[in-house]
């Protein structure tokens, strides 16, 4: 059962004014990120796309909160983040965001259906049908009690994504979410996240190398040497 | 091969923590052991430089049940037999110091016993004239400093502890004029004829009384020696298994480009060796310093107990640093064993998965727990039929090892109980994730498991027989004080002026006798209600004091009743007297078997026993008061008088000093085992991230993470304590009731101390805590693109 929110295309979810971010090596800093500005609406998603080391995943981990930027403003769901502490930044990651990780970062103490549950019940927003459904149309529903390291790559990256999904995240980041997929199970997990993002007015930001999945979104936005082409 | 082998040590260059924790674990392991080997080596160096003392381990003596007159041995050399006399006694200097003294005639003494070159003559004048001259080993000579005895040259070669003089001036400080121990045979010379009576002829022995005397002494320090060993093999273990279980793919690799397993595993032996052969010589450094620390207390302790005459200062023997070393090798073998196999048998081609170990380790629990119930089994098949100290100590360690195997077994099934009770969802990932952690820290528990149980096991020992002890002495120290006249006129005198001042004046009286073959001390006590109303009994039969005093009865201490078997009832033969067991009486701290007989029985047997010991019966409130009389009437000195208050605290300072290397042992064992949790946590942090960074992600601040981790540390240590208490009582029980009864012949009541347990809990927390404060710490402060690189592609 879908929670159904009303769309307004005003009600920015995320939002990145001139954020930069450098990282330090042994060489030196390196500038990931030099002042982009990207805004993504309530029910809108958006392809992000880009060659290797442009700076998808670090701008993807500055909107989940995961890390600071170096400057700029970061808002997700009207909160600005950009100054805020860890345990705030950690509340809103718990409540708000959804991630799906390229490694999938499951918890490998914890069987398919305590994975599933996870992100929901610690948003409070368990709903055991919803992830019966989920697991359903994920192919899981046969392997809700093994572990993570008895499945194989394509159901982990499943799990990863229903985890993320069973919280009904307002706004879902995901890293190249089908890349370790096949192609029909890519495009019945895309066709997942756009019905979420259709239903419940969630926005997505995905990072994928995949034109063809790029396409099915609703926008587009390219990153080269740090900046939004 | 040379690459490869750099490629192997790369893991430790990148790895500094985890080489320097498997070096230390080895090291410490190494030290304690052979530490106590080194105590161990100078001890029995002792003992056999002690025998050899003027020849005895190859010249046969000739003895008597007492002191042999001197006219019998005028007798024996004009009857042409060649005997040297001596006399051997230990002269008390003051409260703390006594020396075993030693008075020979060199002028009949055979060549074999010669052991003091006179020099020019420059010596023997003195030695043989008034005041006379001690010879002793600077060590001695130095311990006697300011001592009121005659003049002290330092002799190399005599054993510490004993002063050799002339016969004359030993007869006349030993207050022995006319007595003499033993005489020494000439064994070039033949024997003119047979012995006269009431001489015996005594063959040489290697062994002296003391090397036997002590060997459990030796044995219960070796048996420490190797749990301190055996745990820290734990650390030793942990950070081999780790290491190359983060090598796995390593290995891989370098067997997918085409080194052999056969060149690995060589590769990996060498590396080993290279490790064992470091720290080995860093453990045995530390072994040297920690016998050197603990030798004072251990020689103390020998003296005090059995007599036994130890140096304080340690020698360097190479035979102990190969033996070190060597341990050092075989543990480490020992310790890696298990990897390398796996490493023989690494499927080539499976892939690599960072749980493997993990998942290795829960299919090895099910085998460690057959292996765990079936060590208990034979702890208890020895329990039952086991018999001898070995067996005793093979007992202990097949307890320990079987619950320490049986720990993690215990703890998953805990943890699996309390991840089903768990209902929030950060409760339940914490106990999955605390079950998942478990094989990584089971090594470390489980050592922490062994030094806990040995602490409260050892501890309960030792306060069970403090208290026994304690109780013990106020009933066998019944007297108010004990008199050691000089000689006989003197004690004479003193007993007919204590008459009217005294309630009782009994005598204490000893002579030499065998039992079974065995010797033993036979002792003659007085029909006295100050005997009757304390002497502290184990088993008796009825109208025990009156069958004593009728001679037909005897009493025996626990330790020659255990030995030979022996109950109330049961017949007993000394030389010249048959009878039987009246009763069985504790004995505390005295290794030798003893019998006592009534004071009328035991003249009979030996009329010329001496008789300068008394008791002295009087008012609590008035001894103090006649001690001082007694000292001003007739010149006692403070080793003529003792008083009741003063041996009780001679024989608890004896106690204390026995248990003192115990306590150091503990307290370095429990160290040992803090440094292996803490090792283990460091390790494990380094690969924790990727398990907790998903969970921070989700919304766990790192600072709750942090918590969480301290909180599952505290927990698994205060289940490993929980799961210690009955296994130290166990050992305890064992330490009392069998490996006591077979080193020392008597059997302690057990009593427990809930509140030294709370204290050791609360230890077994704080070290804990401690051991996880660092990686704690280390998370919570984590920048936050170290927990990102989890989520990299190039991770």
């Amino acid at each position: 059962m879908w929670t159904v929110r009303v769309k307004d295309p005003s009600d920015k979810l995320l939002s990145l004014e001139g954020v930069s971010k450098s990282y330090a090596t042994g060489e030196g800093p390196v500038q990931v990120l030099a002042g982009v500005d990207l805004t993504l609406a309530a029910g809108q998603s958006l392809a992000l796309t880009g060659e290797s080391g442009s700076g998808k995943s670090t701008l993807l981990h500055l909107a989940a909160g995961l890390d600071a930027a170096d400057r700029g403003r970061i808002v997700v769901a009207g909160h600005d983040i950009s100054q805020a502490g860890d345990a705030e930044r950690a509340r809103l990651r718990r409540g708000t965001v959804g991630l799906v990780f390229q490694q999938f970062n499951l918890i490998p103490s914890l069987d398919v259906a305590a994975n599933l549950a996870f992100q929901a019940r610690l948003a409070g927003r368990h709903d055991p049908r919803w992830q019966a459904e989920l697991a359903e149309t994920l192919g899981l529903a046969a392997c809700l009690h093994r572990y993570p390291e008895q499945l194989s790559g394509g159901q982990q990256q499943r799990v990863a994504i229903g985890r993320t999904l069973a919280a009904r995240p307002r706004l879902v980041l995901a890293d190249e979410p089908t890349g370790n997929l096949d192609e029909a199970t890519g495009d019945a997990v895309m066709a997942l996240f756009l019905r979420l993002v259709d239903q419940t007015g969630a926005g997505l930001l995905m990072v994928t190398h995949s034109a063809r999945l790029a396409a099915r979104l609703q926008g587009r936005v390219q990153l080269s040497a740090g900046r939004l082409a | 091969m040379r690459a490869a082998l750099a490629a192997l040590l790369s893991h430790w260059r990148r790895s500094p923590l985890q080489l320097a924790m498997l070096l230390l674990g080895l090291a410490l392991a190494t030290a304690l052991w052979s530490g106590v080997q080194a105590i161990n080596a100078e001890a029995r160096a002792s003992y056999a430089e002690a025998a050899a003392t003027l020849g005895q381990d190859r010249l046969s003596r000739i003895a008597a049940d007492g002191p042999v007159p001197q006219e019998t041995y005028v007798a024996l050399r004009r009857a042409g037999w060649r005997v040297s006399p001596v006399v051997e006694e230990r002269l008390r200097i003051d409260e703390r110091r006594s020396l075993r003294l030693i008075g020979i005639d060199p002028l009949t003494l055979p060549a074999p016993a010669q052991q003091v070159e006179f020099g020019e003559g420059d010596a023997l004048l003195p030695f043989l004239t008034a005041p006379g001259l001690i010879f002793a080993d600077p060590e001695t000579l130095a311990r006697m400093e300011g001592a009121d005895l005659p003049p002290l040259r330092a002799a190399e070669g005599l054993p510490p502890g004993i002063g050799l003089m002339d016969i004359g001036q030993a007869q006349r400080l030993l207050g022995m004029e006319g007595r003499i121990s033993h005489l020494l045979l000439d064994p070039e010379a033949p024997q003119p004829g047979p012995l006269p009576d009431g001489l015996r002829l005594v063959s040489p022995d290697s062994e002296s009384d003391v090397a036997r005397l002590t060997d459990s002494f030796h044995l219960n320090l070796t048996a420490f020696g190797l749990l301190s060993f055996a745990v820290g093999l734990f650390i030793v273990h942990s950070a081999i298994g780790l290491a190359f279980e983060q090598r796995r793919p390593m290995f891989r690799t370098l067997r997918a480009l085409g080194v052999t397993a056969r060149t690995l595993i060589g590769l990996l032996f060498a590396e080993l060796l290279l490790f064992a052969l470091l720290a080995g010589a860093a453990g045995l450094l530390l072994g040297y310093l920690v016998a050197a620390l603990l030798l004072p207390d251990v020689a103390a302790t020998l003296r005090g107990l059995y007599g036994a005459e130890v140096p304080g200062t340690l020698a360097f023997r190479p035979g102990w640093a190969a033996a070190g070393l060597g341990i050092a090798l075989l543990g480490t073998l020992v310790s890696s064993a298990q990897s390398l196999w796996r490493v023989a048998h690494l499927p080539l081609l499976a892939p690599a998965q960072p749980r493997a170990w993990a998942v290795a380790s829960e299919r090895a629990l099910w085998r460690q727990a057959m292996a765990a119930v079936g060590l208990l089994i034979l702890a208890g098949a020895l329990l039952l039929w086991g018999r001898g100290i070995v067996a005793a100590f093979v007992l202990l360690a097949a307890l320990l090892l079987g619950a320490a195997l049986l720990l993690p077994v215990l703890l998953a099934a805990l943890l699996r109980g309390a991840q089903g009770l768990a209902r929030g969802p950060i409760a339940q990932w914490f106990w999955a994730d605390t079950r998942q952690q478990l094989p990584g820290l089971s090594l470390a528990l489980m050592a922490l498991l062994l030094a806990l149980a040995a602490n409260i096991g050892v501890g309960t020992m030792v306060s069970s027989f403090r208290l026994t002890f304690t109780g013990w002495l106020d009933q066998r120290l019944a007297f108010e004080l004990y008199l050691s006249a000089p000689d006989q006129e003197t004690a004479d005198r003193v007993v007919r002026w204590l008459e009217p001042r005294a309630e009782a004046v009994l005598p204490i009286v000893r002579a030499e006798t065998e039992v079974r073959g065995q010797p033993a001390q036979l002792y003659g006590m007085a029909d006295h209600p100050t005997y009757r109303e304390n002497w502290p009994l184990l088993a008796e039969a009825p109208g025990v004091w009156d069958l004593l005093a009728g001679g037909g009865w005897a009493l025996v201490n626990e330790q020659l009743a255990r030995r030979e078997g022996l109950e109330p009832g049961d017949p007993i033969r000394l030389p010249g007297w048959e009878g039987r067991i009246a009763a069985v009486y504790s004995d505390y701290g005295n290794p030798s078997a003893q019998v006592i007989l009534g004071l009328d029985r035991f003249f009979a047997l030996h009329p010329d026993a001496e008789r300068r010991r008394y008791g002295i019966r009087v008012a609590p409130d008035r001894a103090a008061a006649l001690a001082e009389e007694m000292r001003a009437a007739f010149d006692l000195g403070d080793e003529g008088l003792i008083d009741q208050a003063s041996l009780k605290g001679f024989s608890l300072q004896v106690f204390e000093r026995t248990f003192a290397v115990t306590a150091a042992l503990n307290v370095l064992t429990l160290g040992v085992a803090g440094l292996a949790m803490f090792a283990s946590l460091m390790v494990l942090s380094g690969m924790r991230l990727p398990q907790l960074a998903p969970v921070w992600a989700m919304g766990l601040t790192k600072a709750r993470l942090a918590r969480l981790e301290m909180l599952r540390t505290l927990l698994l240590a205060a289940g490993t304590m929980a799961a210690a208490l009955p296994l130290g009582l166990a050992l305890a029980w064992v330490l009392l009731a069998v490996v006591n009864v077979q080193a020392f012949g008597w059997r302690l009541p057990m009593h427990v101390f809930p509140l030294d347990w709370l204290t050791l809990g609360a230890l077994a927390l704080v070290a804990a805590a401690l051991a996880a404060t660092v990686p704690v710490r280390r998370l919570a402060r984590l920048r936050p693109a170290d927990l990102l690189r989890v989520f990299a592609n190039e991770r």
